[in-house]
Formats: C-alpha cells, structure tokens, sequence
C-alpha cells in the first residue's frame, strides 16, 4: 500500500516523517557535537577560528543533509552520473586551477569555502556505480565487457586525485569503488587474482611514489627511523594516545596536544587529541558511535527494495567504515600516514560535506525505502 | 518472471556479500580496540613517561661556589655577577650558522672560534655549550638583543669566583678553571656538576671541592614542540658551598708577600702551640684572576718563562738544604743523646787550618776561624767546625731520629696540596735502601751543617722551629681551621706540662711514635738551652742576626740564620771570596733564616727562605724581623678571634 502511495505521489509528508531513521539523526548530532568539543580543545579551550567555523559548517551542512533526505531515491539514481561528471570536471579543474597548499594542490576556492572535490569524488564513486551495478543483469556482472567500465570509472578519478598529490583520499576513492564492485558479485577470483597482481607490482609501485609518500611508509615499518622527521607525527601520536590511558587526561588537559607536539591535531589527527584526553573510555565509545552510524546506514540499505539503494547503502557504509578505519589505524601506527580525515570529527568542510551529502542519500533511501526504480 | 527471479538473486548476493563484509568490519575494529587496549592500558606507563619527557625540560641551575675566609672572616675568594653565554645544542638547526651570527655579534677571533669547535666536539649532541663565560655588558645586551634570531642561545647570568687580594693568595688558595674531563672523573665534582660550573684547580680551590662546590638547582618547565618554555612546574633551589675557614690572617700575608716582592722565595708563620699556619707566602706570584675565565696564552707564556718559577709554591713544593737552620736540631740531638758536654772546646781555626777527616778537608764559613768555641757560642756565632765534629761524634742515625721528630722529611699539611714535596732526611738505611750505597763519615759531618743530602721546604724548617720553641711538643700543623679542638685547652696543657716538669717513664730517645700535644724530648733543659743559644744569636753580640734584633721584650725574638750553597765550594771561590752581588744568580747561596718570637713567651714561628739571596743573616733576617714585628701586634685580635669573639672581624 505504501509501494503504491510512494509510486502514485500519495506519499504524504506525514509518512515521510515517519520513515526518517531518528536514530541515525541522532548519531550524526553527537558525532557533531564531540567534534565541537574536541575542536575547540585543539585551540586551547579558546573560542576562535577553527571552532567557530566548524560550527557553522556543521550546522549548515546538517540543515542541507536535512532538505536534501526529501530529495526522492529515484532523482538521486537519475543524476547518478551527473553527480559524477560533475566531480570529475571539478577534479580536472583543480589540475588546472586549484590552489595549492603544503606541497599540494586539492583545492578549488569558491570564496566561502575552499571545495576539494576529491572528497566529492567519494560520494561520487558510489553512487555512480550503484547506479551502473543497479542495471545490470546479475548474469552480466561478471563478463569483461561490464567490467572494464567501473575500472576505468575509477581509474580516472584515482589517477587524478593521486596526481594532486593525495595517496590516502585516491586510495579511499578506490577502496569504496572496489567495495561496491564485491557486493555487486564480482566474482570472488577476480579480486583474488588483481590481489596478487597488485602484489607482483608492488616494487613498481613504490618506485612511481613520491619522495615523502615513500618516506612515510619506511617510517610507518619503522618509526623511530627519523623520530624528527618523518617518524614524528607517529611518535607523538602514539605517546597521547598511550598517555591517556584509561581515562585520559581530562578535557583541555591533553599536554601532547596543547604543548603542540601533535601535528595536524584539528584534521587527521584529531582522533589523537580526543583519545589523549578521554581516554580508552572515550575512544571506545567514539568507536561504537561510529559502530552504529554504519549500522543504521546497513539497515537502511535491507530495509530498501530498489538494488540502487541497497548498493549505495552498503557501498557508503563501506566508505565510513573505511575512513574511520584507516584514519584511526593511521594515528594508532598501524597504517602509513596516509592523510584521511576522520568522517564528522575532522576540521574540513569538503569532508564534512561529503559526508552529509552522503548521509543525505542514505536518508533519502530510508524515506522512499519502498520506491521502486525502474532500470531505464 | 525469469527477471523478477534474477533480480532476488541478486539481491541475494548482494546481501550476502553485505554480511562477509559487516564481519569484516568488525574484525578489523576488534583490531583497533585492542590496539588501543594495548596503548592505553597495557603500554600506559611507558607513554606516560614519554609524554613527561616530551613536555618537562630540566635545567640546572649552577651553584654558587661556597667562599674562602681567613682568620678575620675576611673574603679571600668571593663569587662576582658575571653575564655568560650559553647554547644549547640540541635546540640548534646549523651550528656554523649560529656560531656565525654569534661571532659577529659579540666580536669573537679566530683563536677562540676555533677553540668553541674543538670544545664542541667534546660534548654530547644534547649538552650546553659555554661560548662565553665572561661576556661585557655591551655584548650581552646585544646579544638579548638579536635573541631572536640565535635559536639554542642563552643568556646567562652567573656568579664567578673572585679573589680580591689576587697575587697575595694565589699560592694557598689556589684558583678555579673550567673542568677537564679528569677532574669530571672525580666523584664530588661528577655529582654536582653543570655545564660551565669552575672547579677547582689548585690549592684549598682543588682539595676542599667537595665543601666548596655546593649543589646544583634544578628548574623544571613544561615546554611545547618548539621548546619554548610555557610554566614552571618545579625549582629546587641550589645550594651554595660551604665556606672554607682558613687560619691565615690576610694582612700579614699580605705583608709578608710584600717583603718577598723581587725576590724568589718564601715566608712562613706559624702559632707553635696551635700549628695554626699564618701566613704562607712564595715568590713571584700569579694573578689566580686570570685563570677563572682561561688564561690567555700570553698572560700564560709570562708565567711559565718566568725563570723565578711562580707556580711553583715554594712554601711546600720547593726543597733547599736546610744550611744552618739546621743546627740547634743537630745541638739538641747531641745533648739528648748525650753525645756531647756543651761545655766542650773546640777550636775554630779558619780557613788555613780546617777541620779534617780522612783527609778530605772542611771549612768553616768564616775565613779567620771563631777561635775556641763552646757549644752555645757555636750556635750563635754559627760555628760550622764544631758541629763538624758534632755531627761525627752523634752519627747520622740519631741525628735523623730527632730531625724527623721535629719535623722534617715529611709533609707538614698533609692532602691540602696535592704538590707538597716530602722532603728528605737521609740515614744510613735510606741511602743503603735508595742509592744502594754505604754511608761515609764525610757525609755526617756535612749533614752536621744542613749541607748534603738533606733536603726540607719552608714550611717544613718553620714547622721545626715551633716545636722547638714551643719546649719540644708535638702540635698539628694546618692551614684550614679545626673548629674541633679547643686550643686553648690545649695550650693551658702545655703550659702546665712546661712548668710542673713531672718525670715521665717514656724514653724520648727512641724511635717512637709520639701524638700531637705530647712531649719530644727526654730532657727539658736541652730545650732550653738551644733556645738560649738562638737568643744569643739573635740579641747578643757576634750573634749571626744581631743586627737584628729587637730589644722591646715585646718582640724580641729568637733565631738562627742559614746560608745554604747550591753548589761546591772551591778552593777558587775562597780565594776569592767574592760579595753576594758579584757571583752569578743562579750560582748564589740562598738565604735562610728562622725564628720564634717572642723570647720571653714564644707564640709564633717564623721561616724565611730567599732564593740565591746571599747570607741569611743579611738577606732573610731583616725580613724576619719586620714580619714578627707586624705578627705579635696582630696578636691580641687573633687572640680574640679565637676566644670566640669574631665581632673584631
């Protein structure tokens, strides 16, 4: 009866309301609310720039995650591929416009906000291939002719990203692209077999890395390589996670952070500082609520009908769980420093943005769960 | 149909492979949280640390080095405010480029920068290195003011020693330096050491460091990544050294370098009942001053060419023959011993008839001879002949037990300096034992008159004159006072020993060991007799030092001249006879003289020394005399200072 209220426009407000996913509102307001706190912890306990940006970042990105979750799931599919031309015309434009900061350019200035359209690209990956894996026939899937496409959809935007220079946002982009490609039912000897090809070309690899992308994973087998230099950001890291301890330090207390020996505290590391001063408690439960934000994007994605949904859901789920993931075994030394944000907790508003557009897409499923869209 | 069926398949597998990798997932979080178990909980401890180590910085702050009094409580070694330089190495990216910066700032030649490499080298990556440890207020300020751009440069301001009566002390006092790594070695300096802290080189600087040195402060900051210091956490204070009281009394070692002004030699005083030593001087002398900050290598190369030796402190490094300073020893050992009844005659005939033994022909010092001599005249007139036969008559062995008693042949201040020679009193053992020959007669006869293998410091003659005139008691000598003793006991004991004259069963004669405040001598009157004999030679005519002396009973004194050769004499040279001013320097005798005073109750002991003076009786008396004047009116405040009442100072 709803299928058919959704499909005849009879969907009325009321029931949209009804469908929203409240608690995972819920999670995104808390995520949002520790990442004030620990924010305005990096600055001292001081209510100034970076605090008050993200602030109003965050509650404008939250009002537009709200506005766009009304968008129906059907508009979304249609202009899958747009969203994705979209970011690769952006993408390209950086290489020719950007502007550059620390050794990189990433960014484009639009006056009020400096976009880094990679972090677009994440959300643009997914979609597109939920829309492409959505059409096609499971008998489909695993012939080359279907196959070579998503690759080389991905291959252009990963090529560019790493052009920027930017390994870990590249390596994000794709490890969500391949992520959508699995649950499509690729079957499994393929990802088996590009495992070890990508094995085989390993030494070729690292020889086409940048000096300090090198450097970076030397330093990440062993830290103490070059505790001045390229080992310091794991060294210090390490020492205020480790410090914390159960507890932690208390909130403004953390002296790795404040004396400043951790680096990049407000972005990649501030799962750090957040660590240093709540303690294993504290990042346990910052786990769980990230745990749960996956979870209810999952849900949403079993609760939906159409395999577009589905594959967005699970493919985006994937994604946070990927930034979460190599973010915060990045700043617990066990992965290179590679530069990934932590979803929500992170300064940044091409993050941010990403994120709740994202997040939005997933409303969007749950609201209109039950729409049915068809393959042309 | 067939659609719809593929389309749940689909569906299927999609969320199948959702589920392999939902497990996923909470796999590699499981990961994370226990590698957050793993720093947090199990590894806490060790980043605990790490964190402190990251955000505390310690600096020690350098101890004020404790100063030097003398018996006045007057300073002898004080600490100035000084304005210092410091870099820190470990908080420097390029030294050359900070070191250059440095050089143009502060003015710094190519000698010094390349003594700051060569020092550079020493350190550690992460020690401090002292650029300057005496810059002018001019350079410092300077220096604040480019602070910014000099990164691990720090500017100092610190305390270093000063010695305000500089050239009159250096001998006893000594001086400080910076610590090489010997002197790093040795545990009271390791302990409290700070980089650019002064140790002590010579003297009471070097043998009191442990009461000198004091300890270091420490200061605990917290500081950030760049180093920058953002509160103090922490500050144990330093602690200064201990003062160091000494019992010489400044003004007359002042005056007693004064007399020695010119010439190469050395005074010493003495209280005979404490062993107080009051004055200890030695000629030339060096500005210790120089030293503090490092000498500079002409300051250096005028020292060491000195062909008078400056740094050698004559008082205790530098050995002469006692000449015939020796003599009321050897007249008190014959009389002890018995070996002679100082109313023997013995007839001094000069040069054309002398004394013979075996042949080998001795010479009294006088060329017309003294005529027929009893014991005391000899003694005061100096009769080389009659103890010529003396000595003969005694034997070497005696002589040297009773010499050692008094003594000579070993050092008299023990571990102060580290350079106080032993001296050397020969007996027939020792020569058999070192040179690995016999002893021959000739040599006793000549040992008779303080000549020949004999061998005694300053202090050492000044040391046997007061326990002489103290009536023949051991006393301890010592130049840092000994608050433990009370001396006033002791010389009341004395005293009474002195007059009450009780027998004792001890045989004195013996080679025994005697302990401090006892009895020397087996007879009392053989005391005695040598000290009237000196006063003869002193106060009365033909006397070697009559002139003089003093006839104010109040510093009237005894004493007895010396004039000790430094080579043969020949059959030439008495022929000749030639003045003082006529022989070449290096070939003069020296000058000895010692003394007590006053006659009537003596109280200090007096030796002087001048190197290639000529005679003791023209050369060293008349500085004797003038000291002991100066001395005995400086009594009665010593006195009072040490009943306890240092308000005088």
């Amino acid at each position: 009866m709803l299928r058919e209220r959704i499909q005849t426009n009879n969907y009325s407000f009321l029931d949209k309301l009804k469908s929203i996913d409240y608690l995972l509102i819920l999670l995104i307001i808390a995520i949002g609310s520790i990442s004030i706190f620990a924010i305005y912890s990096t600055e001292g306990g001081k209510f100034s720039f970076y605090t008050k940006n993200h602030i109003i970042r965050l509650s404008a990105f939250f009002c537009l995650f709200l506005v766009l979750s009304f968008v129906r799931v059907s508009t979304w599919y249609k202009n899958a591929y747009l969203f994705y031309i979209v970011g690769l015309i952006l993408l390209i434009t950086v290489l020719f416009f950007g502007i550059s900061a620390s050794g990189a350019t990433r960014w484009i200035n639009l006056y009020f906000l400096n976009l880094q359209p990679s972090e677009l690209m994440k959300i643009g990956v997914i979609i597109c291939f939920a829309r492409y894996y959505h059409r096609i026939q499971s008998s489909d899937i695993q012939s080359y002719k279907f196959l070579i496409q998503p690759i080389i959809l991905l291959i252009i935007p990963c090529y560019l990203v790493i052009q920027q220079p930017d390994l870990g946002t590249s390596i994000l982009i794709a490890g969500s692209g391949i992520a959508i490609i699995w649950l499509a039912g690729l079957n499994i000897k393929y990802f088996v077999y590009s495992g070890l090809l990508l094995l085989v070309s390993l030494p070729f690899a690292i020889s086409i890395l940048k000096p300090y992308q090198k450097s970076r994973i030397l330093t990440f087998f062993n830290p103490d390589r070059d505790p001045l230099g390229a080992g310091y950001q794991i060294i210090q890291s390490k020492i205020a996670i480790g410090s914390g301890g159960f507890f932690g330090k208390g909130y403004l207390k953390g002296t790795q952070s404040y004396l400043e020996f951790l680096p990049e505290k407000h972005t990649d590391f501030i799962f750090t500082l957040f660590s240093e001063e709540f303690g294993f408690l504290g990042s346990i439960i910052l786990l769980l609520l990230y745990i749960l934000l996956i979870y209810r994007i999952i849900n949403t994605g079993l609760v939906s009908r159409s395999f577009f949904a589905k594959l967005y859901c699970f493919g985006f789920a994937t994604a946070i769980f990927l930034y979460v993931f190599v973010n915060i075994a990045m700043v617990l030394g066990m992965l290179p420093i590679v530069g990934a944000p932590l979803p929500i907790m992170s300064y940044g508003g091409s993050s941010l943005l990403s994120i709740m557009l994202g997040l939005s897409i997933v409303m969007s499923c749950k609201i209109y769960n039950q729409e049915q869209i068809s393959v042309y | 149909m067939l659609n719809r069926g593929r389309n749940i398949e689909k569906g299927r597998v999609i969320t199948r492979r959702m589920f392999i990798l939902a497990a996923a997932k909470i796999l590699l979080f499981a990961g994370i949280s226990s590698r957050l178990y793993n720093l947090q909980i199990s590894d806490r401890e060790k980043y605990e640390i790490l964190s402190d180590k990251n955000r505390i910085r310690e600096w020690k702050t350098p101890p004020q080095r404790g100063i030097i009094v003398d018996n006045f409580n007057k300073v002898l070694a004080s600490n100035d405010r000084v304005f210092q330089l410091h870099l820190m190495l470990d908080e420097i990216d390029d030294f050359d480029v900070t070191i250059f910066k440095i050089k143009n700032i502060i003015g710094l030649d190519k000698f010094q920068l390349k003594k700051l490499y060569r020092k550079k080298e020493r350190l550690k990556p992460w020690d401090t290195l002292v650029v300057s440890d005496n810059l002018t207020w001019e350079q410092f300020s300077k220096i604040n003011l480019y602070l910014h751009e000099l990164e691990g440069a720090k500017p100092v301001l610190s305390t270093s020693r000063f010695y305000p009566y500089a050239n009159d002390l250096v001998h006893i006092v000594g001086y400080v330096g910076d610590a090489s790594p010997k002197d790093l070695e040795k545990p009271e300096i390791k302990e409290n050491f700070v980089p650019g802290l002064k140790v002590g080189k010579y003297g009471i600087e070097s043998s009191q460091e442990k009461m000198l040195i004091g300890n270091y402060g420490i200061k605990r900051y917290e500081v950030n990544a760049s180093g920058k210091r953002i509160s103090q956490i922490d500050y144990i204070k330093e602690r200064q050294g201990n003062k160091v009281n000494l019992t010489i009394d400044i003004e007359i070692q002042k005056y007693a370098q004064e007399l020695l002004k010119e010439k190469a030699g050395s005074i010493c005083a003495m209280d005979i009942y404490t062993g107080e030593v009051v004055a200890m001087a030695s000629s030339p002398t060096y500005d210790p001053n120089k030293f503090t900050h490092g000498i500079n290598q002409k300051d250096w190369k005028e020292i060491t060419n000195n062909p008078l030796k400056p740094l050698i402190n004559k008082s205790i490094a530098g050995l002469y023959s006692p000449g015939s300073t020796f003599k009321p020893l050897v007249a008190l050992a014959a009389l002890e011993y018995g070996t002679l009844d100082p109313n023997k005659t013995i007839r001094c005939k000069g040069h054309k008839h002398p004394y013979e033994l075996y042949g080998v022909k001795y010479h009294c010092w006088k060329k017309e001879g003294h005529g027929y001599m009893k014991l005391r005249n000899a003694i005061k007139q100096s009769c080389d002949i009659y103890f010529y036969e003396m000595a003969r008559l005694l034997g070497v062995d005696k002589l040297s037990v009773i010499a050692k008693r008094y003594g000579l042949g070993t050092n008299v201040l023990g571990e102060v300096y580290n350079d106080e020679k032993n001296g050397l009193v020969p007996d027939t053992k020792w020569k058999r034992r070192v040179l690995e020959k016999s002893w021959y007669l000739g040599e006793t006869v000549i040992n008779g008159i303080g000549q020949g293998y004999i061998q005694t410091t300053p202090l050492q003659l000044c040391l046997m004159t007061a326990q002489i005139a103290n009536g023949g008691y051991k006393i301890k000598p010592h130049i840092i006072k000994d608050e433990t003793i009370n001396y006033q006991n002791v010389i009341n004991k004395i005293k009474l020993d002195q007059s009450n004259f009780p027998l004792h069963e001890r045989n004195y004669l013996d080679d025994i060991n005697i302990e401090y405040y006892q009895r020397m001598y087996h007879k009392k009157s053989n005391i005695n007799f040598v000290l009237d004999a000196m006063f003869g030679s002193t106060n009365e005519q033909y006397g070697t030092s009559y002139r003089s002396r003093y006839d104010d009973p109040k510093y009237q004194f005894a004493g007895k001249t010396g004039t000790s050769q430094v080579r043969r004499i020949t059959d030439l040279d008495r022929e000749l006879d030639l003045d003082t001013e006529q022989i070449e320097y290096k070939k003069r005798d020296h000058a000895l003289y010692v003394a007590f005073a006053p006659y009537k109750d003596p109280r200090y002991a007096i030796s002087v020394i001048i190197e290639h003076g000529g005679s003791g009786s023209k050369a060293a008396a008349p500085l004797a005399s003038k000291l002991i004047k100066r001395i005995i009116d400086r009594h009665n405040l010593r006195e009072q200072i040490s009943n306890g009442n240092s308000s005088l100072a």
